[in-house]
């Protein structure tokens, strides 16, 4: 069974030549089968938490921990990171030109599970999945994440993530730009996988909508760069009663 | 003619003999960025003449193929050239290879011209032309390898309602310096598609050119070049809208890489020209270049000039950028290795050059050379 433990983690980004403390001290622990809300006001730090879990270039970690069952995950590449079974859904997935989804679906296949998958059943399993997140088969040979409408981008990305089964699965902010019928089909791979409980989920979020799709078994409320709160599936509920006021007061006057 | 050294492309006025030209300083706009002192004498003409060069025509049937004196009235098909290089070319070149394809052929299989060099120590000098009868329909390869010091001239007349693809490869070894001019004459509602590729060599610099001979006739220039190790590789495009109703697109992408040993250099030049007759002229000319790593540079020159109020459209873009790191992280994310992310960028980057060739096989070729080049091992 799989365990991310984050352990007191600062993380700085360069803005402008100059360093800026983002996260305060997170610590976290996701094991496979739970599936973790984080919720905060924009600016509070979350995608960059996503991003150092996943090793983004751009962000420094000064000090803490993050292992995968036990691997130091810091002294990992970020492909080594997926390959250890890391997975990051991107708030603002990336084009790439002249490369095809089926090409690109492939390759990452073939680097996560260390060998080219048999044709045919792979084929077939892209297939399946695609028609379970009422993807045209035709998006197959289109460019990746080029021209892609905000619920195609996210749903390729739940695509993805039903392919590549990762241990651990990071989504930053999957929800956001999704009508209610793109939001249901991803909350639907999001509980396709979680049902295997073979992954640990952390649903990062902004909203409490997506809530009503997914049930969280953990909420954490992140404020300032550090985990200002943390209950069960009564905590968005109150989240969405009273918002991050509380918490965001509480964070400055600390 | 009077020998002239004015700027404009378009008034350049052209001879047969290269004597009508000033041997350029390297001040010239037309030189300006071409590094001389590598051409080996073959601008001024000082070149020793050898026999480093094999040039083999492959052809399906509905193609001829002569072997005619420069001054065969075959040979000056597309008129004097503009150029002294050219000018030399023509002049000095054993004889004219003239291609023939008959009207209305479709030729099922592509024509290949073998240009493959053997000698870098002398200079060879190449002259072609490709006579596409009216309706007919080809592909032409012209595949160059090998060592050289080589000026060549490929004129390409296509006949009205005829349709051609011509894939011009620059496949040379390392040492290799190549000045090539590559014109086309497109008749009466006719079409060509010019892939142009340029891999190999140590300096390659390309001259393509565009006239139109009556209305309706439409030109697609495509090119692809990728400078590493020290090339300097040029490509100047200069696109004649002389006549109504005509079309031309011009779609170049480079990828550099350089060391600071051996920095590499590209250039790209896209002139056109849409002159006051010609009313109902559609043009768009891109240049996208990739820089891989410093130590390279690339210079792109697009250049629209119109002398008509009446376009249908015309328009031109150029854009050099670095490696794109989200794409790399974002590849990365998915377990893809570094090295293999920069492939399947670069490769994507090229994708929509390479398929425009349709032989499939050349294509994984390209690919190869194309990837080999990024691990630098290429030449
Ligand atoms: N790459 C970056 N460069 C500069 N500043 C950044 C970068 N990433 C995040 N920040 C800053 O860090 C703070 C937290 O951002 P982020 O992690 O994106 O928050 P959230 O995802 O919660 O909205 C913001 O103030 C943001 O401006
Ligand atoms: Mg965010």
């Amino acid at each position: 069974m799989s365990i991310l433990e984050v352990r007191d983690l600062h993380v700085s980004v360069d803005a402008d030549g100059e360093s800026r403390q983002i996260l305060r001290g997170v610590d976290l622990t996701v094991k496979a089968g739970e599936t973790h809300a984080i919720m905060g006001p924009n600016g509070s730090g979350k995608s960059t938490l996503a991003y150092s879990i996943a090793g983004h270039p751009k962000y420094t970690v000064e000090s803490g921990s993050i292992t995968l069952d036990g691997a130091d995950v810091l002294a990992m590449s970020v492909d080594e990171r997926a390959r250890a079974g890391m997975f990051l859904a991107m708030q603002y997935p990336v084009e790439i030109p002249g490369v095809s989804v089926s090409n690109f679906l492939r390759t990452a296949a073939t680097a996560i599970r260390g060998e080219a998958p048999k044709l045919r059943t792979w084929v077939k399993e892209v297939r399946e999945t695609m028609e379970q997140l009422a993807m045209d088969p035709s998006f197959a040979e289109r460019n990746v994440n080029e021209g892609f409408s905000g619920g195609e981008k996210k749903r390729h990305e739940i695509l993805q993530m039903e392919l590549l089964k990762p241990k651990i699965a990071l989504l930053d902010e999957i929800d956001s730009g999704l009508d209610v019928d793109a939001l249901r089909y991803v909350s639907e791979g999001v509980n396709r996988l979680a049902a295997t409980g073979e992954t640990g989920l952390l649903l990062i979020t902004h909203y409490t909508r997506i809530l009503k799709y997914i049930q969280p078994d953990f909420v954490h409320v992140f404020v300032d760069g550090v985990i200002a709160a943390s209950g069960g599936k009564d905590l968005a509920d109150e989240l969405e009663a009273s918002g991050y006021e509380k918490y965001q007061k509480s964070g400055s006057s600390a | 003619m009077t020998q002239t050294t004015h700027d404009h492309v378009a008034s350049l006025v052209g001879s047969f003999d290269p004597a009508d030209f000033v041997v350029p300083t390297g001040r010239e706009e037309q030189w300006r960025f071409t590094p001389l002192r590598r051409t080996g004498g073959l601008v001024d003409g000082t070149a020793v003449s050898g026999a480093g060069i094999s040039l083999t025509v492959e052809a399906p049937e509905g193609v001829t193929t002569q072997h005619v004196d420069s001054s065969d009235a075959q040979a000056v098909l597309l008129g004097a050239p503009t150029d002294r290089a050219a000018a030399l070319a023509i002049n000095r070149a054993e004889s004219t290879t003239v291609v023939t394809i008959a009207a209305d052929a479709q030729l099922d299989e592509p024509v290949w011209i073998k240009c493959v060099g053997s000698d870098a120590t002398t200079a060879a000098f190449a002259h072609v032309v490709i006579d596409v009868k009216p309706f007919a329909q080809a592909t032409i390869v012209i595949d160059r390898t090998g060592s050289t010091h080589i000026s060549d001239v490929v004129d390409v007349k296509v006949g009205d309602g005829a349709h051609v693809t011509i894939v011009s490869l620059q496949d040379w070894a390392a040492d290799t310096v190549h000045l090539g001019h590559q014109r086309h004459l497109v008749g009466r509602d006719a079409s060509v598609k010019s892939v142009i590729i340029t891999l190999g060599g140590s300096l390659v610099r390309l001259v393509p050119t565009v006239a139109y001979d009556a209305p309706g006739g439409s030109a697609e220039m495509f090119g692809l070049f990728f400078a590493g190790n020290g090339q300097h590789l040029e490509h100047r495009l200069f696109v004649d809208h002389a006549v109504p109703n005509c079309t031309s697109r011009v779609t170049y992408k480079g990828a550099l890489q350089g060391t600071e040993a051996q920095p590499s250099h590209s250039v790209w030049i896209g002139d056109v020209l849409i002159r006051a007759a010609a009313v109902g002229t559609d043009t768009y000319e891109i240049n996208r270049n990739l820089v891989l790593t410093d130590f390279a540079r690339a210079d792109s020159v697009p250049n629209l000039e119109i002398e008509t109020g009446e376009v249908a459209g015309a328009g031109h873009a150029s854009a050099t950028g670095r490696f794109d790191d989200e794409q790399l992280f974002y590849l990365q994310t998915r377990g893809i290795p570094a090295e293999e992310a920069r492939r399947l960028v670069v490769r994507g980057f090229f994708h929509e050059i390479l398929q425009q060739i349709g032989i499939e096989q050349l294509q994984a070729r390209l690919v190869a050379r194309v990837e080999a080049e990024l691990e630098g091992h290429g030449v």
